[in-house]
């Protein structure tokens, strides 16, 4: 009934103005737009726990006494950040998606092995990996060498250091660092759109070739993305005052 | 009351002055490092697995072109899509760093409200997706103006560079804020003291002491804005990216050739991008020291 009346106020609002809302008034095209936002958020967290995870982890191996592995940190830090992302997913997508061999699904028919979702995960996970690894090598630096020697002589193994000793400390450091990153992230996910992704900014493309609506579906884009990129500034911020140590980095322990 | 008796000397500081009685001198900054070769070489080698693997695919698989045969008859044309890549990376720069500074100096300017706007303003910018404010200058620019009676028509890639110059403007705009309040504020009183009206000192004093500071972020901004030109072939303008699937349509759309072509732009893109990251280290390592 309430959705019934907040329909009709839309159809007049198009009849009396122009503002051609479709995504509220028809039920095909809100259907369509909600799974797309479903699509970006559901790309956005998946891509933000893997890449800081890859952060955690290729910070690690940077400390790794072995050269070849920090070789290979370094390398993969320094090709994922000077590359343009998009030819990334291009890379990964066409490129890596033709090579590899294809499974038979459950009818049959030969797949590829990952889907275009599957690889938009990947390759901008790796992409804000890259990122996030130097983030925390700059939180790891910042915390005081006597820290890792105190730990060491309480007999921690260099694991053991790291997880319980290191990273808590330095992820609290870097945070302003790494949300800065993640926010990069969420914006990113638009280029999913150029694999043909179903996220906000494909889907939308579809509402506006079909209802011809360009302006307004434009403005309604701005504005959710705006509102996505607030949530995540604001879920941060609120993680960083929950990982706030009194006395511990800038003005936190208050 | 007497003095206390000087401490004694240990035997290896008797003859040499203590070291607090030397006269200060800060250490030299280190001279620019141009990249070592370790990690180029690695992207080297990484590109020469994909092109060498590409064409002994190809080679396995008949009388074919190889990867590497591919992309050296279609160099030309690659490198002039590349070309296109820089040349619209200059031009969005130059237009969003103009705008972005007006943007940054309005947003610490006097009058509220025009600060209330310019705040907005950057962070509306600021917070879209690159890829969402070109979709938006594409289609919310006409295509072409009139201007006194002319019609002039406007190329969908200038539409593009106005796409582009849209985010610089507003990480320009607080990239100025940035500096300006990292000012010790005793350079204000000081011009203020010295009669300095607002506009000279912002001119005079505070903006010059601001590009040290202000030329790093400035130089991430503009590797960035290198990478992300290549969206500009999503909304059909035909530039690298572009020609390189047009490349490997030419080439009989084969799938062996797909790793090796978009292999072939990373590269392009990591060797222009990756001296610019490095310059850019060293200038923030530099300035630093003589802060």
């Amino acid at each position: 009934m309430l959705m019934e009346t907040v329909a009709r106020w839309f159809l007049d609002l198009y009849e009396t103005t122009g503002i051609n809302l479709t995504i509220v008034y028809d039920a095909y095209d809100r259907q369509r737009f909600l799974s797309g936002l479903g699509m970006t958020i559901y790309l956005a967290v998946v891509c933000i726990l893997i890449s800081i995870a890859i952060g955690a982890v290729g910070a690690w191996a940077q400390g790794s006494p072995l050269r070849v592995v920090r070789g290979l940190v370094n390398g993969f830090v320094v090709i994922f950040r000077n590359t343009p992302p998009l030819v990334q997913i291009f890379f990964f997508y066409f490129g890596l998606g033709q090579i590899l061999p294809r499974i038979e699904d459950a009818d049959g028919m030969r797949v590829p092995i990952l889907t275009n979702v599957q690889w938009a995960i990947v390759s901008l996970s790796l992409f804000a990996g890259a990122f996030n690894v130097e983030i925390f090598r700059s939180g790891l630096e910042a915390v005081p060498r006597t820290t890792t020697e105190a730990a060491q002589a309480l007999g921690y193994t260099r694991l053991g250091v790291y997880r319980h000793v290191l990273l808590p400390l330095a992820l609290r450091i870097c945070l302003p660092a790494l949300n800065n990153n993640l926010v990069n992230l969420l914006k990113t996910t638009t280029l999913a759109y150029a694999i043909a992704v179903p996220e906000t900014l494909y889907v939308s493309k579809q509402i506006w070739t079909d209802s011809q609506n360009v302006p307004v579906m434009m403005i309604v884009l701005l504005i959710v993305y705006t509102l996505l990129v607030g949530i995540l500034v604001f879920i941060m911020h609120r993680w960083e005052k929950a990982l706030a140590i009194p006395g511990y980095g800038q003005g936190s322990g208050r | 009351m007497s003095a206390p008796p000087p401490r004694r000397l240990e035997p290896s500081e008797a003859g040499a002055p203590l070291a607090v009685l030397l006269p200060f001198r800060p250490p030299p900054p280190a001279a620019f490092a141009w990249p070592r070769l370790r990690l180029v070489h690695l992207v080297g080698i990484a590109g020469l697995v994909l092109v060498v693997g590409g064409a002994a695919h190809a080679q396995a698989s008949g009388a074919r072109l190889s990867a590497l045969e591919v992309i050296w008859r279609w160099l030309p044309l690659l490198m002039w899509g590349f070309g296109f890549n820089i040349l619209m990376s200059v031009l969005s720069m130059a237009l969003g760093t103009a705008a972005g500074l007006g943007l940054g100096l309005l947003q610490i300017g006097e009058n509220r409200l025009l600060r209330r706007v310019a705040w907005a303003a950057t962070q509306f910018f600021r917070n879209s997706p690159w890829l969402v404010l070109l979709f938006f200058a594409m289609f919310m620019i006409p295509f072409q103006f009139t201007v006194f009676g002319h019609t002039m028509p406007l190329p969908d890639w200038v539409k593009a560079v106005i796409g582009f110059s849209l985010p610089v403007m507003a990480n320009m705009s607080e990239i100025v804020r940035g500096a300006v309040a990292s000012l010790p504020s005793g350079q204000w009183e000081a011009a203020e003291s010295l009669a300095f009206s607002r506009r000279q000192t912002m001119w005079r004093i505070i903006l010059p002491q601001c590009v040290k500071r202000m030329l790093p972020p400035w130089m991430n901004l503009y590797s960035l804005i290198t990478m992300a030109t290549v969206q500009a072939s999503i909304v059909g303008v035909s530039e690298m990216l572009t020609l390189t699937s047009q490349v490997h349509a030419a080439e009989g759309g084969r799938p062996d050739l797909l790793a090796p072509l978009y292999g072939f732009a990373m590269l392009c893109f990591f060797l222009y991008c990756y001296p610019i990251e490095r310059f850019t280290l060293y200038l923030e390592r530099r300035f630093q020291l003589n802060q």
